[in-house]
């Protein structure tokens, strides 16, 4: 690939210029399609005269569940992205042989593999686990809102920020081609002069103060807010699960802030933190940015380790069996997940105690992970199983995940992962346990909490129809490619001499197909859902026969969540109340105290969002000014003390009331 | 309580079944109840950062790259100096927050201005430590210790300087809206802050300043 | 029964992988498509890969003792206790029960506290810094031994390979001597690699201005790819090279021929024309060098090919005597790599103005320009491998399994820097 200069700068646009726009064809029908569609929505948008409801209702609603279902929306679009960068991969890896270049050239193709393990990551799973701590963990505890509702919303921009900054990088400049965690001396200036890094550095910069921010939002709302009775001990498990996966982000999120401010100034401004000469040293990135990373692995999966038990016991309607087991084990996973990191490097030349320390200690987490596995088996036993969609995906789970855990486990043993590391077994495995952990289980909760959220249930046709076409799919993508590993085939492969392997990769690139296949059927059955609400409608609040407080409220719950405080004695406070009878109290109601809505926190983002962009391009005038707008809007912020209302009481009557007549004509 | 135990009592009434279930008398719960929790979570997570920086300062401070070291650079009596503004600070701040629970307005914002006095002074001895090695030609860019006893220290600084830019609005929101309860929460925060500062502070002190001199 | 001076084997290993029961279930696990295609991993050409292969395959009968019945009695449950089976029991407030409780914990445990203590003797027995105990499972490696180094330097993007007995070098082709231990220092010179040899044995990163190291041996002849595992840039697909396994009788033919020069060969590898190579280039062909400047490998390590340019490990004895105080302040030309770009002071070293050539001096007065100072590194394989067989394990090192050996066990604990 001949050299492109990139050295041009000028004062008004910094790096900005016309060498920009990329020439890639491929990239370019791209931009044409989204400037389209993002027009035609924009379009739609204005003509419905939307923007004032979106923006009173949604983007400046400081409302916990519409937070909530804002992250999922993110998530999902980022999803559509990461996924479309994962079919480009598939059809380059089946066609790249015998010389055969492909259609992606090098430059292209890095920044697709990049690309997609930072979307996955940053923008798919981090948005749909926080979305779905954010709208279920309060109405679980019984709350109103969270802690720091302003916050929760700063947080949530600040998350599309960084997205919106990695969705630029595809149409100006270019996004980073150094692998997802940007080794250096590969992610220096030295070696990636032009912006990719920089969009990254930025990126996830941006979109970290919005996680780490809303993991302090999660545990102070889960340490002081929980409704009277309900001790740590009586608190479900996802609220478990969530408490400790926001401890995590907060003990994890810091060091991949200090992580990236040090790359940053080394590109920036010429420091040695990881420089080959002068005395600095790479291999402390590597190893800081697992310190960051292999926690991070843990805050995707415990929540969903929460969803998967209360889906297990709502659908075997079942107690979950060995609560405090799980408990135990969700805590000594977090623990744990900070002892674990150099198992990502074993080929780095430790000493064999080093390494063995490090195997081991991986090989340990395994045990509370498999406590938790027959805990879910001990809870189907002697249930009475419903098979509806939530459940499926959590018995496609269990089936799915032990693999993935096994081949997690041999990874750990560092003689195997010497001949195992960076190979497409490797790729196999994360994606076994992040698809088969965190994914399946995301779907299980789109399936199990939608009802709560929207006031009806998902097309339970569809929803199968989904199902089917991606565990054959999943299996078709990556079975392959756990082959692959094992005839010694590695990653970020762009072009193959062996053409032995490429029935493999035909094969994998079917799964992705496949997988396409049950991603469109599950927006089919979005839409139909979305289409024929009125047939799906669910008047009671209660769908599945639910065992936890979200159940307690109508579909979908009132701003203000409950009426009245619940009192708590049982971790299946709902179950709990059902069994003893209890009646809705129908008067007395007060007027409730709410935190008002605010557009601080989408300007505080968009302000960062410039204050990035311009960083990326070096357009010094414009980084000082949207700095120091940072810095002043977010000082005279403060200087708004009203930050909150009443609901009166007529308001609380009055949809007490709706709920009322709903409930009678669900015959409850 | 449990279905046996409500069961096993028939004379209870649905009303009073409703009233063990609904906290029916709530009261409005008072604002700010969780924000010394959060601000402590984040303080902690601001410590991991530090964290970092040291561990940085651990692997990469013996790297001089054939150039200086902290023997050849640093004064300690000028870091003594320096040292003892940023404790003097912590100490007047506490004044400010025993004149804040007297309720004093003007002490308590007198307090405060002292406090930002001294933690200029800091600001400024740094600086000029900073500028002085810089022009001798000690800059980060020089070798992986200077880079990381840069970022270090530089890192601290700003945190100084961005709790001095708080300690002025909050004098401004006192004189604005007196010692009300969100604004005594403020002061209480910022006091988390400053004071965490000093002891971040007296590990740079120990691990970087007297630790390289000895 | 092997000899007493029969190498030091992880018989353990070895014997597992040969029972047929754990074969079976192993070939059962990876799938029947394994065995019809060609699993270098699992079927090398290579005793350490063959260890590590079985490593693989050992781990996995482990862990299927447990996954199996875990899948079999989800199964199993979930058909039995389907909500239309009105037949099955149903205990909706069953949630405890503490004798399951504590094997749901131990069964787990177990198997970890075997694959554990599996984990620490093979990763002791087969540590890459490590010399190699044996040729393969019957053979030991002979006393007198002479292992062939091999010096290997990751380029954007190929390999260079040096022979530094031979004298020779070449590049993107490693060709080795079956049945003689080989003993790779691997380093890079602008980014982390990872050198991958699958047929031979495990990946060891290549990283720049660090040396690691890899031994291991070759028992079959044939071709075999070898390739860099960790990605580095635009041409990192194309870092493959060929590994040709060829006879000891052979591989002096071949160094000799290439030795001989002719009309095919590079030429000398000097330190002009590997400033050349180490640009950056894409797909190149196999070069073969006569001759090879004797300190070339040293001054590659020591990021000090260039002229002028302090060596790293000289760098690094002024640092643990405490630098060169205010008096090296300036002088940044004599270090600086790649950090100003990808080596951008090449072209400023041909033609150095005023203040370069005042400091080029200053270097020279002030090091003596010896390359090649790293720390030797290599573990030895011990001399006796008596522990494990009782409480007198006294280091990690010197597990064994052979009893009638009557050298006392050697701890050898050696450092690594």
């Amino acid at each position: 690939m001949e050299a492109v200069d990139h050295s041009h700068w000028s004062l008004l646009l910094g790096r900005l210029w016309w060498d920009a726009i990329p020439t890639e064809p491929i990239v370019l029908a791209t931009f044409v399609v989204v400037a389209l569609g993002g027009a035609a929505l924009l379009a739609g948008l204005t003509y419905f005269k939307l923007w004032g409801y979106l923006w009173k209702e949604w983007f400046t609603s400081v409302d916990h569940k519409k937070i909530g279902i804002m992250y999922m929306v993110l998530g999902l679009v980022m999803f559509l992205r990461g996924f479309a960068d994962a079919v480009m991969m598939r059809i380059q890896q089946s066609i790249a042989f015998n010389g055969n270049e492909g259609y992606l050239n090098a430059h292209h193709y890095d920044q697709i593999f990049t690309a997609h393990g930072v979307i996955m990551i940053f923008f798919v799973a981090m948005p749909f686990v926080t979305g779905l701590m954010n709208y279920i963990v309060p109405l679980q505890i019984g709350a109103r809102d969270v802690s720091f509702p302003f916050l929760n919303n700063f947080s949530f921009w600040m998350t599309t920020a960084g997205a919106v900054l990695v969705m630029m990088s595809l149409f100006v400049g270019e996004f980073a081609q150094t692998g997802w965690l940007a080794y250096p001396p590969l992610s220096n200036f030295a070696y990636s002069p032009w912006v990719g890094v920089d969009y990254y550095i930025w990126a996830l910069q941006i979109a970290g103060v919005g996680t780490l921010l809303s993991g302090v939002n999660l545990i102070a709302t889960i340490v002081k807010m929980r409704a009277p009775g309900m001790t740590m001990m009586r608190m479900p498990i996802f609220t478990w699960t969530s408490l400790c996966t926001n401890v995590l982000i907060v003990a994890a999120f810091p060091v991949l802030t200090a992580v990236m401010t040090m790359l940053t100034v080394d590109r920036y401004l010429g420091f040695n933190f990881f420089t080959n000469d002068f005395g600095g040293s790479p291999m402390m990135y590597v190893n800081l940015i697992w310190i960051w990373g292999h926690p991070e692995v843990y805050i995707l999966i415990l929540p969903l380790f929460g969803v998967f038990s209360e889906v297990t016991s709502t659908f075997c309607g079942k107690r979950l069996f060995g609560y405090s087991s799980m408990v135990y084990a969700t805590l000594v996973i977090t623990i744990l997940s900070y002892l674990v990191w150099l198992h990502h490097f074993f080929t780095m030349g430790s000493g064999a105690s080093v390494n063995s320390f490090f195997g081991i200690t991986t090989m340990v987490i395994s045990i509370p992970t498999g406590a938790k596995l027959f805990n879910w088996l001990f809870t189907m036993y002697r249930g009475r199983i419903r098979y509806e969609l939530p459940m499926m995906w959590t018995v496609a789970f269990m089936l799915t995940f032990v693999v993935g855990g096994m081949t997690g486990v041999l990874l750990a043993v560092p003689p195997a992962d010497f001949v195992l590391h960076n190979s497409l077994f490797l790729i196999a495995h994360f994606h076994n346990v992040i698809i088969g952990g965190v994914l399946f289980g995301i779907f299980a909760a789109i399936n199990y909490w939608w009802p709560k959220a929207f006031g009806f249930k998902l097309n339970e046709f569809w929803g199968k129809v989904s199902f089917w076409l991606w565990i054959p799919g999943f299996w078709f993508a990556f079975m392959p490619l756990y082959i692959l590993g094992l005839m010694g085939v590695t990653r970020r492969m762009r072009v193959f001499d062996d053409p032995s392997l490429q029935p493999f990769f035909i094969v994998a690139a079917f799964g992705a197909f496949l997988v396409a296949l049950g991603i469109a059927a599950m927006l089919v059955q979005f839409a139909v859902s979305i289409w024929k609400r009125e047939e799906l409608k669910d008047e009671t609040g209660d769908p599945w026969d639910g065992r936890t407080l979200e159940w307690s409220t109508s579909s979908p719950p009132p701003e203000y969540n409950f009426a009245f405080t619940p009192i708590v004695h049982d971790i299946d406070a709902w179950d709990d109340m059902k069994r003893c009878g209890v009646q809705r109290p129908t008067s007395g109601f007060r007027p409730i105290h709410m935190p008002k809505g605010t557009g601080a926190g989408a300007i505080l983002a968009g302000l960062s969002l410039v204050l990035g962009f311009a960083m990326i391009w070096y357009i010094w005038w414009l980084a000082a000014l949207s700095f120091a707008g940072v810095i002043g809007y977010a000082i005279a912020h403060t200087f708004n003390y009203k930050r909150d209302y009443h609901i009166p009481v007529e308001t609380v009557i009055e949809t007490e009331a709706a709920r009322d007549r709903q409930l009678a004509a669900a015959g409850a | 309580m449990n279905a046996t135990t409500m069961q096993s009592s028939p004379e209870a009434s649905a009303v009073e079944i409703t009233a063990a279930f609904y906290d029916l008398n709530e009261h409005d719960h008072p604002e700010g109840g969780s924000t010394m929790l959060g601000f402590w979570i984040y303080l902690m997570s601001d410590c991991l950062i530090f964290a970092m920086l040291f561990a940085a300062y651990g692997v990469l401070g013996g790297s001089f790259a054939a150039g200086p070291g902290p023997k050849d650079l640093f004064e300690l009596p000028l870091v003594a100096l320096n040292t003892a503004m940023l404790l003097f600070s912590s100490i007047t701040y506490g004044f400010a927050m025993l004149a804040m629970e007297k309720d004093r307005v003007g002490q308590t914002q007198i307090w405060l201005l002292v406090t930002a006095v001294f933690g200029a002074a800091f600001l400024a001895i740094e600086l000029y430590e900073f500028a002085h090695l810089i022009h001798e030609g000690a800059t980060p860019m020089r070798s992986g210790f200077l880079t990381a006893f840069f970022s270090l220290v530089g890192t601290h600084g700003l945190h100084v300087t961005f709790g001095l830019v708080w300690l002025f609005t909050l004098v401004a929101q006192i004189a604005k809206k007196g010692l009300i309860p969100a604004n005594k929460r403020r002061l209480m925060c910022l006091s988390l802050f400053w004071h965490f500062l000093d002891v971040i502070w007296i590990g740079v002190f120990t691990f970087v300043y007297l630790m390289g001199m000895l | 029964m092997r000899s007493p001076e029969s190498p030091p084997s992880p018989r353990l290993l070895s014997a597992l992988a040969r029972v047929p029961v754990a074969r079976t279930a192993a070939a059962l696990a990876l799938t029947g498509a394994l065995s019809a295609c060609n699993s270098v991993v699992l079927d090398p050409a290579g005793d350490v890969a063959q260890q590590q292969g079985d490593l693989v395959v050992i781990s996995t009968v482990l862990m299927l003792l447990i996954i199996v019945p875990v899948m079999a009695l989800t199964i199993f449950f979930a058909w039995r206790y389907r909500a239309s089976n009105k037949e099955a029991t149903y205990e909706p407030d069953w949630d405890h029960s503490t004798q399951l409780e504590l094997v749901i914990w131990a069964a787990p445990l177990l198997i970890i506290i075997c694959l554990g203590a599996l984990t620490w003797v093979a990763t002791h027995l087969l540590d890459p810094y490590r010399t190699i105990g044996r040729i393969d499972a019957q053979t030991a490696v002979a006393h007198d031994a002479e292992p062939l180094e091999v010096e290997v330097v990751a380029l954007d993007w190929k390999w260079l390979f040096i022979y530094p007995q031979q004298g020779i070098a070449t590049v993107n082709e490693l060709v080795l001597p079956t049945n003689r231990p080989l003993q790779f220092k691997i380093t890079s010179s602008s980014v982390m690699n990872s050198f991958y040899v699958p047929a031979m044995a495990g990946q060891i990163y290549a990283m720049p201005g660090m040396e690691t190291r890899l031994h291991a041996v070759m028992n079959e002849t044939g071709d075999f790819v070898g390739l860099s595992a960790n990605y580095s840039g635009a041409g990192f697909s194309n870092m493959r090279f060929a590994t040709h396994s060829v006879t000891g009788a052979d591989f002096t033919r071949w160094a000799d021929g290439v030795k001989a020069g002719g009309k095919d060969s590079a030429g000398t590898l000097d330190r002009a024309t590997y400033l050349q190579l180490e640009k950056p280039s894409e797909k190149n062909p196999v070069a073969r060098y006569a001759s090879v400047d004797a300190d070339l490998y040293g001054a590659i390590l020591d990021m000090c090919v260039e002229p002028g340019k302090m060596c790293m490990s000289e760098m690094m004895a002024i640092d643990a005597r405490g630098g060169l105080g205010k008096a090296g302040i300036r002088n940044v030309e004599m270090l600086a790599y790649d950090k100003y770009g990808r080596r951008a002071s090449a072209e400023a070293n041909a033609n150095p103005d005023a203040a370069a050539r005042r400091e080029l001096a200053w270097v020279r007065a002030l090091c003596k320009q010896e390359p090649g100072k790293a720390p030797e590194n290599t573990v030895k394989a011990p001399a006796s491998l008596r522990s494990l067989t009782g409480a007198g394990l006294s280091a990690p090192q010197s597990v064994a399994f052979d009893q009638n050996d009557d050298a006392p066990a050697r701890p050898l604990l050696i450092s690594r820097n």
